[in-house]
């Protein structure tokens, strides 16, 4: 799927929630629109299949609680959004701007995050390949090197937030951002592989020792996944 | 509680070590010695109450993790961030400075932030959690927001507000001869610290926080909080001086 495919319907169906044309996105792998509303993805596994990286309960929680929060609340804050754009109220349209932002990023975030995990039996943890592999190897020297990078920057996120290997859209060149609460990666800048750092992602299971949930999930990354959002 | 059972002694030694330093604080405080490259060290300050005092309202293994593992690490990674900062400062080193100023603002406020809340709780049976023990500050609530549920929802509302890791915070802003409660939030670990600024009360709106108990149920730890909210200890913050508010950080030196 691509990244910036998913993005723009966000955005696009967030501004105009209302719009009663039904969605020619549904088939986006991870996020489905139904009628400009968006609706919470399924995850492709169950919820225990990434343990003991991730447990079961984390995984419940996290998709059918936390996510679906952040369905609801977009929804509910576009419709608001359409509602102000239609009264031409443009101190409401801004005052919305940051919801949008922090639910329209927490929805884009975790469905990019289930697609870029995935249970060891079915490729959870397997090294990339092609040329995301030879990206990982020209700028980091190896993956064990980058993952040592995209960890220290997963320990420094200074509350909640995000890590993400992204590409850059203007020089094709891959590095490790971090993001601060929802914010999605948009702009210059295109996701290859999230991890969340939120406490909810790890809390039930690690407690204060998220350090041990930033090695563990390693094993259940999908790098086939990154590499199809590489361009 | 068999768990606990050497807390009377930490919590004596400590006791201790405090009373000391309010002697030592009397007098004008060095924050580095730049002869000899150290700074400050701060410690955990003990709880005022065992880990278990504040259920069913927060769980004993909330309690535990947050102050003996949480708040202390905030501890330790400043006085880490402190003493490269007071070498920076004797070499002369300004980028260095500069760099650590983020990482001393972060633990430095996370160890403020958490001093403050465990002192602005206690357990719900004691008669501090009884709003009559801020006979002061609640004319100015009231005078302020109209009555008591009126500030309770504007309070939550503003807790549920908060996008990602952070706080809410009473404060008492003195400005002048003005003088005004707000309810302020504030992001990961930014403490209130701001000129003419005396936070009252705060409720922490980390998930560490709450996670283990109420889970994604974060509008339950909101309204249970209230019950362990210590009343005794907002009016004491209402009526005294910013460096009142502060003293807790300094007999943990």
């Amino acid at each position: 799927m691509s990244a910036s495919l998913l993005r723009t319907s966000v955005v696009r169906y967030a501004l105009r929630a209302s719009a009663p044309k039904p969605s020619t996105r549904a088939g986006l792998a991870g996020t489905a629109f139904v009628r400009g509303k968006a609706t919470l993805p399924d995850l492709p596994y169950d919820y225990g299949a990434l343990e003991p990286a991730i447990s079961g309960k984390i995984m419940e929680l996290h998709h059918d609680k936390h996510h679906q929060t952040y369905v609801t609340s977009l929804n509910n804050f576009s419709e608001q959004m359409a509602e102000a754009k239609q009264k031409e109220d443009i101190t409401a349209q801004i005052a919305l701007q940051p919801m949008i932002n922090f639910h329209g990023g927490g929805h884009i975030n975790h469905s990019l995050f289930w697609e870029n995990l995935a249970p060891t039996s079915e490729g959870g943890g397997e090294p990339p390949t092609g040329q995301l592999a030879k990206a990982i190897n020209e700028s980091y020297g190896s993956l064990d090197a980058m993952k040592e990078k995209f960890n220290a920057a997963l320990a420094g996120i200074q509350g909640s937030g995000w890590a993400w290997l992204v590409q850059d859209t203007q020089t094709g060149s891959i590095s490790i951002k971090t993001y601060a609460n929802q914010d999605p990666v948009v702009g210059q800048f295109r996701p290859l592989l999230g991890i969340d750092a939120w406490e909810h992602a790890y809390y039930l299971q690690y407690q204060n020792r998220k350090a041990e949930y930033f090695k563990a999930i390693w094993e259940v990354v999908n790098w086939k996944a990154a590499e199809k959002r590489l361009k | 509680m068999r768990r606990y059972t050497s807390l009377p002694i930490a919590l004596f030694s400590l006791l201790l070590r405090s009373s000391t330093c309010v002697f030592a604080s009397e007098q004008p405080q060095q924050p580095f010695e730049f002869g000899a490259m150290s700074a400050s060290t701060y410690s955990l300050p003990p709880l005022p109450y065992g880990y278990d005092a504040l259920e069913p309202h927060i769980s004993a293994q909330i309690m535990e993790l947050h102050h003996s593992k949480h708040h202390q690490t905030y501890i330790t990674n400043l006085n880490a961030a402190l003493k490269t900062q007071a070498e920076a400062v004797h070499t002369s080193d300004i980028a260095t400075q500069v760099s650590v100023q983020q990482g001393i603002r972060f633990n430095a406020g996370g160890h403020i932030n958490h001093s403050l809340f465990w002192q602005n709780l206690c357990p719900a049976s004691s008669p501090d959690a009884k709003t009559s023990s801020a006979p002061k500050l609640f004319k100015q609530i009231k005078a302020t927001w109209g009555d008591e549920e009126t500030f309770r929802d504007a309070f939550k509302g503003a807790l549920l507000g908060i996008q990602g890791s952070g706080w809410g915070w009473l404060v008492k802003v003195e400005i002048g001869k003005e003088q005004r409660l707000a309810i302020v939030t504030t992001k990961d670990q930014d403490p209130v610290v701001g000129k003419g600024e005396i936070p009252i009360f705060g409720v922490d709106m980390w998930e560490h926080a709450y996670y283990l108990q109420y889970l994604n149920g974060k509008a339950a730890y909101v309204e249970n909080i209230w019950n362990v909210i210590n009343w005794k200890t907002a009016e004491e913050r209402y009526l005294g001086t910013r460096a009142d508010a502060f003293k807790i950080l300094k007999a943990s030196i």
